[in-house]
């Protein structure tokens, strides 16, 4: 609750700075971005953070969902919304079949196969004429806006929050912890795997949604397994299994792009170094399985706002 | 032409490319077996071999065979340093963040590479007599065979390096357990560094190599090998030194025989369709033991 | 699970730090936004922005478009300017991506407040970024954006989007008449980059040509951008026994594909497109390789008029310019005759390149077609033969 009302301050407050052009509109479209981000790195960390499932093919799922979306509006004249779900649907569907087989493998050998079906999308994508094929798909509408994202992203932490803390959500960490005693521990664990990865995926479907609909035309070049190791940055440099991580993981990597966007030549070598500083200092990642809401002071606050709250009712 | 004739051709093509994934991928799967790490650096350190290998020959007028073993050893000391200075203080750390720290690694080397060289590729100057044999009616580059002869040499060299002589038995305890390998007395630190030695030294001799045989270097030339080797590894069973060699011919075969005789569009694809119904069959690769899991 | 509290305060820390350093970046960026809606070449400085691929795929294209159009800027300035004032490019990186694109344009727009944009170098790039600088009225040059989609949109010419070099229909046009009349070929094999849209779009327009002057179309496969091998597929375009085998792609790969296609005894006239104006190839692919191989472009190297280009060019970097450093050179050069003309804010820049008429530019004379935006400029064919190239042709510009 106290997490809503704090949600709902920031987009005002951001949301105030854009109309009133106090925030520029590259670091506006930034903010989407970041936004996009959060809900890539938030739903690959439900596979890969909170199930331990090595998947390297997110950027495969998310192509779906961004091509899936603008053939609905484009193709057939569906609104945004309806865009987005038909998205989540396909990419969702997409990862149900796919992960039902491929979830046997473990560790590398599952990360290899995921990040090979995910060019295999990519390459399907590629010849596609109906969708534009390797020039593109052109003329996309602008419907994306900061609103739009901003609660889309909302609306996804919530529900992988409430996801994880579920029993459900338990289930998975246990199969991350020791899938073998999850197992003997009475855990479905080819279900609960499954499940997280269609959950992840359908998400990631949303994110191309929303992606799509900013960058007027999309191309498979923006979905090759490169993009899928970006995501996957966020995730553990945010921390694996943090939700707070994969926001904080998120928006230090699209910064870091953005704020060094004056220095093209430089750009990813200082990138690589802050990469590989981040994993010395801290290779658990920003937050490691800790979440904002648990540290201390806060935690603390909370409890209090909570309790008075409970009081009052 | 026949189809049996098409048929051998496309093998021979096949066989041909993928003994350059192979070459590669020894080097990869030597990695990986010793410290459990996809190395994704592999590939730009086969990069930085190939520029190596073109400066020697362009700016210190050498000959091929010197430039080659002398990329080797430059190789052999950036291999060695990227892992004390990237690798070695993540020993313990989570796999993962050792695996975005050889993201990072692979980006640096690419990206420096291209700020110091430009994106523009390099084209090696003529170094080899590049020699095709026509044997009755087939087709067989004399380039290509040196380099399938090279990777089976050295897949024998190494092969017995790993099988028969005291380094090997380190590498084999310290990949085994480091931890206890360790405590029976083996400096597995050393081990490690000579293993990425001989690995990265590996990355080189095939990156010179490709660099003379298709003519062109530039400093993203490490991706898409890179990821292919990995590919290879994991078919053969990764961590399995013939598995590598044979995962890799395997992948060029079947990239040759897709292209020639389905649809050259959905060559890619299908390789990694290949792998992934390997994997669903025997989840450890071809080569590799299944392992029971421990409870 | 457990992490000292010290330890988690030092993340917390770190965190809240570039959370309000991201709030002051943007904050400053934003100040400077609200302040000039009309965009005017304030100062004592033009700023331009060069939105080129300068990492990733297509990072040796940009890379050398960028070259091109930061010589012909040198030259004014080192001329003493335009009118006193200095021009200063401002340059960003697209990154090879269309997403990229966008996030480039829309920075070297709001933030750096460019009065125009040149680049990027690839169609895709250009498409997803000509929506930014048309919703900001910032004009834009595209330098070797073949493709006709890039000016024109659903029939209508895009007011802000211009480009230096001739459109894909011309090129295949051309080639596919060579094909059929000079090499009197009756059947071809396409081989194309099933990455590029620039490679597919010029193969499909090759083969309605063809087929309309009575040739035959046997065979079409294709590769993928970054690949070393082609043996494969060239061993299956070897049985198709074609008269000539149409290449529309870059350099890189076309001297890659040329070598192995003779290697393999492959004899049939290869053709080519703009992508393989690179000396490169000739290294490449070596001399004999290329015998018996046609491609077109913008200009031949022997031309008196493209001397002065060719030589600065040496002179700046010490190698020999290829195809998208000698558009990018042009596109910088219509972008100074705008400037040059009046053009003090976006909108009479766009006014003027609209009337380039006569201008010369690196690669020849051009005018530019107001109603497609398209340069009108002429079209050569070159024959390479022994390593040297020859003009096989020079069709002139229409209209």
């Amino acid at each position: 609750m106290v997490m809503l009302v704090f949600g709902l301050v920031l987009y005002g407050v951001l949301q105030m700075m854009i109309s009133t052009k106090i925030i520029g509109s590259f670091w506006e479209l930034n903010i989407i971005l970041i936004c996009v981000n959060i809900i890539l790195s938030a739903s690959l960390n439900l596979i890969n953070g909170y199930t331990g499932q090595f998947s390297l093919g997110h950027a495969g799922f998310m192509a779906v969902g961004a091509y899936v979306g603008v053939v609905a509006t484009v193709k057939f004249g569906l609104p945004l919304i309806v865009a987005l779900i038909l998205g989540a649907i396909a990419a969702g569907f997409l990862g149900f079949l796919i992960g039902l087989p491929t979830l046997r493998l473990r560790g590398d050998y599952l990360a290899i196969a995921t990040l090979g079906l995910g060019e295999i999308i990519r390459i399907v994508i590629m010849n596609i004429d109906y969708v534009g094929g390797a020039a593109g798909f052109k003329g996309i509408p602008h419907l994306t806006n900061f609103t739009w994202v901003f609660f889309v992203m909302l609306v996804t932490l919530f529900f992988i929050k409430n996801f994880v803390n579920s029993s459900h959500g338990r289930a998975c960490i246990a199969i991350r912890e020791n899938e073998i005693a999850a197992e003997a521990m009475g855990v479905n664990t080819t279900k609960y795997k499954v499940m997280a990865f269609t959950l992840g995926a359908a998400f990631a479907g949303v994110a191309g949604g929303l992606f799509a609909h900013q960058f007027y035309l999309i191309s498979p070049t923006s979905f090759t397994f490169l993009s899928s190791f970006n995501y996957l940055i966020m995730v553990v440099m945010g921390g694996m299994g943090s939700i707070t991580g994969s926001i904080a993981g998120a928006f230090v990597v699209t910064f870091i792009s953005a704020a060094l966007a004056s220095f093209p030549e430089a750009r990813m070598i200082i990138y690589a170094l802050a990469l590989i500083l981040m994993m010395f200092y801290r290779p658990q990642g920003l937050f490691g399985y800790m979440e904002l809401t648990n540290v201390g002071p806060i935690k603390k606050f909370l409890d209090k706002v909570s309790g008075a709250k409970e009081a009052v009712t | 032409m026949d189809f049996m004739h098409q048929l051998i051709q496309q093998l021979i093509n096949g066989v041909s490319l993928g003994s350059i994934y192979a070459l590669i991928a020894l080097g990869y799967t030597m990695i990986y077996g010793i410290i459990k790490l996809i190395n994704f650096a592999h590939g730009d350190v086969y990069m930085v071999g190939a520029y190596i290998g073109f400066a020697a020959v362009t700016f210190g007028g050498l000959s091929i065979f010197p430039a080659l073993l002398l990329s080797m050893a430059i190789t052999a000391i950036l291999g060695m340093l990227v892992e004390r200075i990237a690798y070695k203080p993540l020993r313990h750390a989570p796999r993962i963040s050792l695996l975005i720290t050889a993201i990072g690694v692979s980006f640096f080397l690419e990206y420096t590479s291209m700020y110091f060289v430009t994106p523009t590729p390099r084209t090696f100057p003529e170094v080899m007599p590049n020699i095709s044999f026509n044997l009755g009616g087939f087709i067989i580059n004399g380039q290509q065979l040196l380099i399938l002869g090279i990777t089976i040499v050295l897949m024998a060299i190494l092969t017995y390096i790993v099988q028969k002589t005291k380094l090997g038995k380190a590498m084999r305890a310290a990949s085994f357990d480091t931890e206890t390998a360790q405590l029976m007395g083996v400096d597995s630190d050393k081990v490690i560094s000579m293993t990425f030695c001989i690995g990265s030294a590996l990355a080189a001799a095939a990156g010179v190599l490709v660099g003379v045989y298709y003519n062109t270097i530039d400093p993203l030339m490490g991706i898409m090998p890179g990821l292919k080797a990995f590919v290879a590894a994991v078919l053969g069973g990764i961590g399995i030194l013939p598995g590598a060699v044979v995962g890799g011919i395997v992948l060029g075969v079947v990239e040759a025989l897709v292209a020639g005789f389905i649809s050259s569009t959905f060559r890619d694809a299908a390789a990694f369709a290949i792998l992934i119904l390997v994997l669903l069959i025997k989840p450890s690769g071809l080569f590799g033991k299944n392992t029971n899991e421990k409870v | 699970m457990f992490f000292s509290k010290k330890k988690f305060k030092l993340a917390s820390m770190i965190a809240c730090g570039i959370l309000a350093s991201a709030l002051f970046t943007g904050c400053g960026g934003g100040d400077s936004a609200g302040g000039g809606d009309k965009k005017a070449a304030a100062g004592d400085e033009i700023v331009i922005g060069a939105n080129f691929e300068l990492t990733g795929n297509h990072a040796q294209y940009g890379a050398n478009a960028n070259n091109g159009l930061k010589l012909a800027i040198k030259e004014v300035n080192d001329a003493g300017g335009i009118n006193g004032k200095k021009i200063k490019i401002v340059e960003a990186d697209a990154k090879s991506e269309a997403a990229e694109s966008v996030n480039a344009a829309t920075k070297l727009i709001s933030d750096d407040k460019v009065i125009a944009l040149i680049g990027p170098a690839v169609t895709a790039n250009v498409i997803a970024e000509s929506q930014v600088a048309t919703d900001n009225m910032i004009p834009i040059i595209a330098p070797a954006a073949t493709n006709p989609d890039v000016t024109v949109e659903n029939g209508q010419v895009k007011a802000f989007v211009f480009r230096s070099c001739f459109i894909d229909p011309q090129q295949s046009e051309v080639m596919a008449q060579f094909a059929a009349k000079d090499l009197n070929a009756k059947t071809a094999v396409l081989y194309l980059d099933s990455s590029s849209d620039y490679s597919k779009s010029l193969g499909k327009i090759f083969k309605e040509k063809f087929e309309a002057d009575g040739g035959q179309v046997v065979m079409e496969e294709a590769f993928l951008a970054k690949d070393q091998d082609f043996k494969a597929a060239l061993t299956k375009i070897q049985t198709a026994n074609a008269d000539v085998i149409f290449v529309p792609a870059y350099y890189e790969e076309v001297g890659k594909i040329v070598k192995q296609a003779r290697e393999l005894g492959i004899t049939a006239a290869i053709l080519g497109t703009d992508g393989w104006d690179d000396s490169k190839v000739i290294d490449i692919a070596g001399k004999d390789a290329l015998n018996n191989t046609y491609f077109c472009t913008h200009y031949f190297e022997g031309d008196a008029e493209v001397q002065g280009f060719i030589n600065a060019y040496k002179g700046e970097y010490n190698n020999d310019p290829n195809v998208f450093a000698a558009l990018g050179y042009d596109a910088g050069k219509m972008l100074v005759n705008a400037i040059e003309r009046g053009g003090d804010d976006s909108q009479k820049i766009r006014d003027n390149i609209e009337t380039i008429k006569d201008l010369q530019v690196g690669t020849g004379k051009i005018t530019m077609d107001s109603a497609t935006h398209n340069p009108i400029k002429g079209i050569v064919v070159i024959e390479t033969k022994d390593g040297m190239r020859e003009l096989r042709a020079k069709i002139a510009p229409e209209g």
